[in-house]
């Protein structure tokens, strides 16, 4: 008798979920273009020499950064263009090496202070006076274990 | 001919899939490593006094021009590793026990190092040096010594040098922290001791 009959039965309609492939991917790229492997920026120049007979570095845990180059473009006015060295997150002096190393000791366990190697990043144009400079600092903190971190290539042109 | 809607294709796997295809990739992807040369610095106590007789030693200089003298000759980088070879593989005298180095392929020249393990090399450069000469200089350096350690593996254990090492380090390997290997390496580590010592510029 009523024209407008319900059709079919009365049931909710399944959610359709198309759409959740669709904000996965989202999330995945999210994170894949957020990621930053780095954990400190750098505020000086970082291009590193390259050399051919390398080793890889071990347990990353265990490795201490140290930064040297000239300022980049942006810090040019703050600092100069003279090179300078990068202690975690600041531009810093060579008299700063010592607590450095001295900090960075203390967040490791004890066995483990041996092993720890400094990784000496140093910008190609950089002059030997302050690679020279550093490495004095860290033999008076008893720091004795660096490694010249390279890009892998031939060194020679 | 009644019309026939297409049925819909249920999609409701393709999470699935995107989550199997993030998990795969989550799981494979290995963060490059930095790789560089390793180096040991001197202890920070006045060196004891030891006479080295000059013909042991073997001098690198680089000054502030990048410009190397090698044994007070001008020398481009490309040749230095000849020379370093020939140096270290001399093996014209006795090593410090009075033995003579029966596993050295070098001209046995008198008039150069007597043994690996007393050869040096002096690397003194000035402050002005660039660093990328240094590395360069270096790298050509130690590659030297890896060339020679290669050989005699090769010829003593038949395979390679850096694959004993590789065995050595990698946890999947049978011989991973293999007692037997690690004589081994060191066995070749002491026949050809990397001595590299590097002056403080004085310039």
């Amino acid at each position: 008798m009523s024209k407008f009959k319900k059709k079919g039965s009365n049931e909710l309609p399944a959610i359709s979920t198309a759409s959740l492939p669709d904000i996965v991917f989202m999330l995945l790229f999210f994170f894949m273009v957020a990621t930053v492997m780095r954990d400190s920026s750098l505020k000086i120049k970082n291009n590193l020499p390259s050399a051919a007979d390398t080793e890889k570095l071990g347990q990353k845990n265990l490795i201490m950064f140290i930064y040297a180059g000239p300022p980049s473009d942006n810090y040019k006015e703050r600092y100069g263009t003279e090179a300078r060295i990068q202690l975690n997150d600041k531009l810093a002096n060579i008299n700063d090496i010592g607590a450095f190393v001295a900090a960075e000791r203390a967040t490791k366990r004890e066995e483990e202070v041996p092993m720890l190697i400094t990784a000496l990043k140093v910008d190609k144009s950089t002059n030997m006076g302050l690679v020279s400079d550093v490495e004095q600092a860290l033999r008076k903190a008893g720091q004795l274990k660096i490694n010249y971190t390279t890009k892998k290539g031939s060194a020679l042109k | 001919m009644a019309k026939r809607s297409a049925p819909e294709v249920n999609a409701g796997s393709m999470a699935d899939i995107a989550f199997l295809l993030l998990i795969f990739f989550l799981v494979t992807t290995t963060i490059e490593v930095d790789s560089g040369i390793n180096s040991k610095l001197p202890p920070d106590i006045p060196p004891p006094e030891v006479k080295i007789k000059q013909k042991n030693i073997f001098t690198v200089e680089l000054n502030k021009n990048n410009q190397m003298l090698v044994e007070g000759d001008l020398m481009e980088i490309k040749d230095l590793k000849a020379a370093a070879l020939k140096f270290i593989d001399n093996g014209g005298g006795t090593s410090a026990e009075g033995e003579r180095c029966d596993y050295c392929n070098g001209a046995r020249n008198p008039e150069s190092s007597d043994h690996p393990s007393k050869a040096i090399i002096s690397i003194t450069h000035s402050r002005a040096t660039d660093y990328e000469t240094f590395i360069t200089v270096y790298d050509q350096l130690v590659s030297a010594y890896s060339e020679l350690r290669e050989k005699l593996a090769q010829r003593l254990y038949n395979r390679s040098f850096k694959e004993m090492e590789a065995a050595y380090d990698d946890s999947k390997s049978p011989e991973f922290k293999s007692e037997k290997l690690k004589d081994k390496i060191e066995n070749i580590k002491k026949k050809y001791p990397r001595i590299i010592s590097k002056a403080e510029p004085q310039f």
